[in-house]
């Protein structure tokens, strides 16, 4: 276990690097991990990268971006299997409700933003069974029973209960992105300052 | 908790323009989205290019997940072996006692197939495997089912091809990527095969379920002949799946066919071969077609 008291010290600070992209980075791996340790024949794993999407944005409104949904969206239509274009349109809502949300509501705790969540994932994932499965039925294929919104309402009481979980890691990582780290050595500048050279 | 104060923009015109953009940007996000959507309507080979990278590009971790899963299965048949070992011995004991005159049997049957195959002028064997993979990833979390395989493009993988186990087909190529490919999966909604039972070769279909089952339908209609335990093999008409591959057995039964369970499930399925597309006219082993036109003029 990481803690911040582990790296502290007043020639200490945290990476640059580090504090920047690891919400995005982390947003990117739970896209992908999911499809990893099985092969599944029905939709079983909840949408980590959705639920990562929505833990950061609980936990750090303004850290991702309005317009975040638009690059993460992309790589999960990538990875998920959904038709192109779903994850772009579902994460770009998502972001843009959760900043109306605050805007109308914007006194909270963390059972407002698990309701909230709750209702967000419910809502995403039927919608994206829908452009899945509907899209499938413009191109003519016969049309399979129409069981999966019964096949997925396991999956969604799993992402609803799995959101705590999420949402804990996420401020595990928001601990670590924030680590002292990077060692300021005499005579160099704070944390955000460059040291200035003189042109010859 | 109170609301953060950073989040206020305040008399800065920087920081409201920064605000004010990011809604902008966001709003195009969303309208991008229904562009890609819109797109792929018409044709579902958008952003392949870029999925083919992504896949290559995260098959080194997909694949040391795919390595530790069999590991973890072939642990769990280890401890469970210990469990039947008596009982599965005595078994397998009298299967092969039993399996000494199948074989028997079998090798004067093919001897009898390679006289009569001579007789024909048949050659045999014309169907090699195009490559041998891993599963390394699947769509978990989608309704669609697509899985992704460690061979690609450079393997000598094309589209169209099917993806067969062991126990049976598994599904066919739709993609490929340099060193990956992603694979249509035979219980996707968007899957159909035609199959036959293997008994005595009543047509059908074979649609995905999202539940990750298989569809069939009887192409000819009226009572319905099928019984639960019915094996059903790939059929090989209109080509693509070489005709014979085990497919399902059917569990229960329909008005207009059945529910059938998929032999080759996915999930117990680590090893994968990728064979060429079946092309009935290419097959050596079949007769040659007969000629179209009654002027005797071979059919182009």
């Amino acid at each position: 276990m990481l803690s911040p008291r582990l790296h502290s010290g007043l020639n200490r600070a945290p990476l640059p690097a580090l504090a920047y992209l690891t919400p995005w980075l982390s947003v990117v791996l739970a896209s992908a991990a999911p499809g990893w340790p099985f092969i599944a024949s029905a939709p079983i794993m909840p949408p980590l990268g959705f639920l990562t999407l929505l833990g950061w944005r609980q936990l750090h409104p303004g850290l991702l971006p309005v317009w975040a949904g638009l690059p993460l969206g992309l790589v999960d239509d990538l990875v998920s299997g959904q038709p192109a274009g779903s994850g772009v349109l579902l994460w770009s809502l998502a972001m843009l409700g959760l900043e109306a949300i605050e805007l109308r509501w914007p006194w909270r705790n963390f059972l407002i933003e698990w309701a909230v969540s709750a209702g967000m994932i419910a809502v995403y994932l039927v919608v994206s069974g829908l452009f899945a499965n509907g899209i499938a039925n413009i191109h003519g294929s016969p049309k399979g029973s129409p069981g999966w919104v019964v096949v997925i309402a396991p999956q969604i009481a799993l992402s609803i209960m799995i959101y705590p979980l999420v949402a804990r890691a996420v401020a595990w990582l928001d601990r670590f992105r924030l680590t002292r780290f990077r060692r300021i050595r005499f005579g160099q500048m704070r944390f955000g300052q460059t040291r200035y050279r003189t042109p010859r | 908790m109170p609301p953060p104060a950073n989040r206020r923009t305040g008399s800065s015109r920087r920081a409201q323009y920064n605000a004010f953009i990011g809604y902008v940007v966001g709003t195009i996000g969303a309208l991008v989205g229904v562009g890609l959507l819109a797109l792929h309507a018409g044709n579902t080979t958008i952003l392949s290019k870029l999925r083919g990278v992504t896949a290559d590009a995260t098959a080194p971790a997909a694949k040391v997940t795919a390595t530790s899963r069999a590991a973890g299965t072939s642990l769990y048949d280890t401890l469970t072996g210990y469990f039947v070992a008596g009982a599965q011995n005595a078994r397998l004991q009298r299967e092969v006692a039993l399996a000494r005159v199948r074989l028997v049997q079998a090798a004067a049957i093919e001897d009898e197939n390679r006289r009569l195959k001579a007789q024909l002028h048949l050659t045999a064997g014309a169907w090699q495997p195009v490559a041998n993979a891993w599963l390394i990833a699947s769509t978990d979390s989608s309704t669609r089912r697509y899985a992704i395989i460690s061979a690609g493009s450079a393997a000598g993988v094309r589209s169209g091809m099917p993806v067969v186990a062991p126990l049976g087909l598994i599904g066919r190529v739709l993609e490929t990527g340099q060193k990956t490919a992603r694979v249509l999966l035979i219980t996707d909604g968007e899957s159909v095969v035609p199959v036959r039972r293997a008994s005595d070769g009543i047509p059908a279909f074979a649609i995905g379920r999202p539940d990750g089952s298989l569809q069939l339908r009887l192409i000819s209609l009226g009572i319905n002949p099928l019984k639960p335990g019915d094996a059903f093999v790939t059929s090989g008409s209109g080509g693509l799946y070489s005709p014979g591959t085990p497919i399902a057995v059917v569990m229960s039964l329909t008005h207009d066919g059945a529910i059938a369970r998929v032999l080759a499930s996915p999930a117990s399925s680590e090893f994968v071969t990728v064979q060429s597309i079946w092309n009935p006219v290419a097959d050596p082993t079949l007769p040659p077609p007969a000629e179209a036109d009654p002027r005797g003029k071979p059919r182009k």
